[in-house]
């Protein structure tokens, strides 16, 4: 039971009180780039959260069975995860295209994308080092709880990323000062989504 | 023959007239994380342009042999050598800045910045050149950070420090709105240097 609750805290804590992109401003690319049309930003937090979550797991087994037994882990991660993101990347990339062609063409441009994503580096590096972002509820994650812990961040990205979107598709059609037109009334915007996150910061002293 | 008028060309237009941040928009996830304080810049700001001044001299020394098809993984490792040994150093010499900076630090391997100016220059021009290059766009992107810290700190805290001393304080009187050291901040400051650095540039055409 405590177990549960624990994953539970780590979820909302990595989804909403330290959201990924509003309060970390961790992935602003592809949340500036993708996000004005709600298809588009659909595709992209599907492709994020699946490559996110897999990519955390696999830096994890690395990091945990192979990295640390030889002491490598001091300065071989940075290089480590990047590789495991970017093959990641490719080999789904070739799977999805042979085993499921629908899926392939709603995720597909996104793909290439996601390796340099700062999001995907991020989750996968503070699920196994998470020394880097204190969480007050846990760090040395098991996992469990870094598969959990990266899944709350695709789910935080993915929530924020279309919500935003929805937003932009009206705000194309507001009357807006010539001067904010385009990228500095999407983050005033932002600022103002933004104020709204501070209302779950301490929540569940996360 | 060493061409000093293009240098200093290649020099200044990282600085103004091409500058990452404010113009092209790029690499923003570091500089609206870290600007909540003028001093963490000098620090972000100094290990972004080491690496990229390495990562585009390293490439464009072996720019001729690198082939074409895998240049990008090429790259990659390239920049994750150099970050790893940003990595390193600070942990050793400066503690407390990396405990401040924290995922960051690993991040600039992600930094949109540092990827694409080793492919648009370092990849095709020689390495005196790339060096000038990367110095300038270097030190545009610690300006911005610099002025983004600047504001955010003197609107935020009523004076900004650096370095254990003070170097401008507001006048007496005046109530610190901490809302521009938190997150919301960020996104409004930002919002409104853009919308000014773009009115200042189309301020003659209209």
């Amino acid at each position: 039971m405590d177990e549960i609750v624990r994953l539970g805290l780590i979820l909302i804590g990595a989804a909403f009180v330290n959201n990924i992109i509003l309060v970390r401003f961790i992935g602003l690319c592809p949340f500036f780039g993708v996000s004005s049309k709600i298809q588009t930003s659909v595709g992209m937090s599907f492709a994020v959260t699946f490559v996110m979550t897999l990519a955390s797991a696999i830096s994890w087994v690395v990091f945990r069975y192979l990295l640390v037994p030889f002491k490598l882990d001091n300065f071989l991660y940075i290089i480590t995860f990047i590789l495991v993101i970017a093959s990641l990347v490719q080999l789904v990339e070739i799977v999805l295209r042979k085993t499921s062609p629908t899926l392939y063409r709603a995720m597909g441009i996104y793909l290439p994308l996601i390796t340099t994503n700062c999001a995907v580096l991020a989750a996968a590096t503070e699920s196994v080092k998470p020394g880097f972002f204190k969480m007050a509820i846990a760090y040395n994650y098991s996992f469990i709880e870094a598969v959990v812990y990266s899944l709350g961040i695709a789910i935080g990205f993915g929530f924020i990323i279309i919500t935003f979107a929805a937003i932009r598709e009206r705000l194309e059609l507001a009357p807006v000062p010539e001067m904010l037109k385009g990228t500095p009334i999407a983050f005033i915007t932002a600022a103002l989504f933004a104020f709204a996150f501070i209302g779950f910061s301490g929540l569940f002293g996360l | 023959m060493v061409d000093f008028k293009r240098l200093a060309h290649e020099f200044y237009k990282g600085l103004f007239k091409e500058n990452v941040v404010l113009v092209s928009l790029i690499g923003l996830c570091s500089v609206l994380a870290v600007s909540s304080k003028f001093e963490n810049g000098v620090y972000l700001g100094a290990a972004a342009t080491f690496v990229l001044v390495f990562s585009e001299l390293i490439v464009s020394l072996i720019r001729k042999v690198i082939p074409k098809e895998i240049r990008i993984p090429v790259f990659i490792v390239i920049i994750a050598s150099f970050v790893t040994i940003v990595d390193l150093v600070m942990q050793a010499y400066s503690p407390q800045m990396y405990k401040v900076l924290g995922i960051w630090i690993p991040l600039i391997v992600v930094n949109c910045m540092i990827l694409g100016r080793v492919e648009v220059f370092g990849y095709r021009e020689p390495p005196l050149y790339a060096i000038a290059d990367a110095l300038g766009m270097g030190a545009g992107y610690t300006v911005s950070l610099l002025l983004m810290g600047f504001i955010r700190e003197l609107l935020g805290t009523g004076k900004v420090e650096a370095f254990g001393t003070t170097l401008l304080k507001m006048p007496a009187g005046y109530e610190p709105a901490s809302i521009f050291i938190l997150f919301p901040g960020a996104f409004l400051t930002f919002a409104f240097l853009i919308a000014i650095n773009r009115w200042l540039n189309t301020r003659g055409e209209s």
